[in-house]
């Protein structure tokens, strides 16, 4: 059984899905049936992603052979620390957005619980697979799944953003594959490790081709990940979603930057030849303009989903400076910080949508409205959400910015990043202390206690369990920052890659 | 033959691009299409080019390179239902929005260009 643990993230949500559209479960009076299925499924899925992780941990990374074909022909699925920490933090992520959709957006489609198990799967599937060609398959799947859940609920705003994500997606898609064919033709190969082997055997003629493939799919994992220019569909579209679709979204820029990681430090890493760090020119000054625009973003918002959604872009840019720094301590860092951030902007999307419920039609928009009903509960987890999504201490953010402040040495990266990260923190705390005291203080009447609206529990459940991440990446800091110090290390060591899957005797 | 196909996918990038940045979504699902259809021919020579090479060995004299062909196969399956996808979510997009504008509405001069205003006679 523990051998096919890896396979498992990718299977449960899978069969899950399929089974929750069977007769037992299918139909709009059988809800609770599928609440219930989804519980499960989710617990199982998370157990599993865990177990995993610590085998992960105790035998380090492995690797699982679809149809036992072995690695270089054959279709991989690679499990080490970095994958394993994604696939639990997605699962999570799924979790918290699942018991939020409980308190009754789930009733508002028929197949919402089979969309976002559909959804878990294509994710899992995009951190796990050891191939380049799975890798598109399975963006494929996510994608698909979220474009049905980004329309889930209907209405006006929902389809005008959901017109401009699928057919940008579907140009990206497109460009994806490109970019396969390229790297195919000049490497013959897909798995991601082989070709790391084969890229530096290439002549100079095909360098020049393979360098074409690896920057589309920069431009791929760059549209994905929502880095400068290519984030313009991101603000809109996370607005519109509804609110536990937002929150699962917050992971999905988060599978560009794991391919940016992935990609270009496995295959265009330090052992490339000519071909080593050819995206880092590009990336130092996207990474800069992604936090500045994201920045411009915040204080322009109009409300605290569009807010939220510029903070998402604030992070990502965030994300590319640890990634562009290129040592395995940044790599760490970033790790710490991609973990915080899904979580904490997951649960800010989450707690927008709380506040709009109680503000009647002016929803989460920064203007005068009526008196949100329930002050006290509501203040506290914005409060906490945004002191922990602008950087201050004591929560996740101040650590996770704070270890990749530290992980710029050289004067000139320092003076670079120090300043825009910092400045970034600051508009980001004038941002959110804005759009606090307008939603909480600025109010007109007592409000209407006959239209008050309590929350549910499930609302208030999935956003705390998103938000208690926070502290606990605090007090468990030093596991944590010693599990992602690994995971870089790991990611790095292209050599113990190679032996995991005996790919030095198949090359020679 | 390079030359021929060389073209004809380059010719196909083209149109589909041209047509993705137009303005309508029936022009764009169209050049999504050309697009997809180039994608595939443009994957299916990654194997190399070659007549008379069987995918299977032990049937023919020279092999082609099957992983492409089967790479095509999946990417043709995906496509076609990004494509159907597409195309429903134009219908309803039309629907909702009552215009087919890409971006919901008209483009806010387009008519004063063609006509502009005059005071009342």
């Amino acid at each position: 059984m523990t051998s096919h643990l890896p396979v498992l993230p990718i299977l449960i949500p899978l069969f899950g899905a399929l089974f929750m559209l069977l007769p037992p479960f299918a139909g709009p009076e059988k809800y609770q049936w599928r609440r219930f299925a989804t519980l499960v499924l989710m617990l199982l899925q998370i157990s599993c992603s865990v177990s995993l992780m610590l085998e992960v941990i105790q035998q380090g990374a492995t690797f699982y052979a679809l149809g036992n074909w072995q690695a270089p022909f054959g279709i991989v699925l690679f499990a080490d620390r970095l994958a394993v920490l994604l696939v639990v933090l997605n699962g999570v992520l799924g979790l918290g957005a699942t018991l939020y959709a409980f308190a009754g957006i789930d009733r508002e489609g028929k197949y919402f619980h089979p969309l976002l198990q559909f959804q878990l799967m294509g994710i899992n599937g995009a951190f796990l697979t050891g191939d380049l060609f799975n890798l598109f398959v399975f963006f494929e799947i996510l994608l698909i799944a979220s474009y049905a859940l980004l329309i889930h609920g209907g209405g006006k705003q929902k389809t005008l953003a959901n017109v401009h994500y699928v057919i940008l997606n579907l140009i990206g898609s497109s460009l994806f594959l490109f970019a396969l064919g390229t790297l195919y033709g000049t490497t013959g190969t897909l798995n991601i490790a082989d070709m790391a082997l084969r890229i530096s055997q290439l002549s100079a003629g095909e360098q020049v081709i393979a360098k074409a493939g690896g920057l589309l799919l920069l431009i791929v994992f760059g549209l994905k990940a929502a880095m400068l220019p290519l984030h313009f569909w991101l603000p809109r579209t996370y607005a519109a979603a509804s609110a536990p679709v937002a929150a699962l979204f917050a992971i999905m820029t988060k599978v560009g930057i794991y391919g940016i990681f992935r990609v270009y430090t496995v295959i265009f890493g330090e052992q490339a030849g000519e071909l080593a760090d050819m995206v880092q020119p590009w990336i130092w000054p996207l990474a800069f303009l992604t936090i500045i625009v994201g920045a411009i973003g915040a204080l322009a918002s109009p409300n605290l989903r569009h807010l939220a959604a510029n903070l998402v872009v604030i992070s990502v840019g965030t994300l590319l400076i640890a990634f562009a720094l290129r040592t395995p301590e940044a790599t760490a860092a970033g790790l710490y910080y991609l973990v915080h951030s899904t979580l904490v902007t997951g649960a800010l999307f989450l707690i927008a949508d709380m506040i709009g419920q109680q503000r009647g039609k002016a929803l989460d928009w920064f203007v005068m409205a009526r008196k949100v009903s329930q002050p006290a509960l509501l203040g506290i987890l914005f409060f906490v959400a945004a002191m922990t999504v602008a950087g201050l201490p004591p929560f996740s953010g101040f650590i996770g910015k704070l270890i990749i402040l530290q992980s710029a040495h050289s004067a000139a990266e320092m003076l670079w990043i120090w300043p825009v990260i910092l400045i970034a923190g600051l508009i980001s705390i004038i941002a959110l202390s804005r759009a606090g005291t307008t939603l909480f203080w600025r109010y007109t009447g007592d409000g209407d206690k006959s239209q008050l609206q309590t929350l549910s529990r499930w609302q208030v459940s999935g956003a705390v369990l998103l938000l208690v991440a926070s502290p606990l990446l605090v007090i468990f800091g030093a596991a944590v920052t010693q599990y992602t110090d690994a995971a870089a290390a790991q990611l790095h060591q292209l050599q113990g890659l190679f032996e995991v899957m005996n790919l030095q005797e198949a090359a020679k | 033959m390079e030359a021929l196909y060389v073209f004809c996918v380059g010719v196909l990038t083209f149109s589909g691009i041209f047509l993705c940045l137009r303005g309508r979504t029936f022009p764009v699902v169209l050049g999504l299409t050309l697009l997809s259809y180039a994608v595939n021919l443009f994957l299916f020579s990654s194997g190399r080019l070659r007549l008379d090479g069987a995918a299977i060995l032990g049937t023919s004299e020279s092999y082609t390179d099957p992983l492409p062909q089967a790479l095509v196969l999946t990417a043709i399956v995906i496509g076609f239902a990004m494509i159907a996808f597409v195309v429903i979510l134009a219908m309803r997009a039309r629907a909702d929005l009552g215009n087919d504008f890409v971006d919901g509405r008209e483009p806010p001069d387009a008519d004063q260009a063609i006509k502009p205003t005059r005071g009342k006679i």
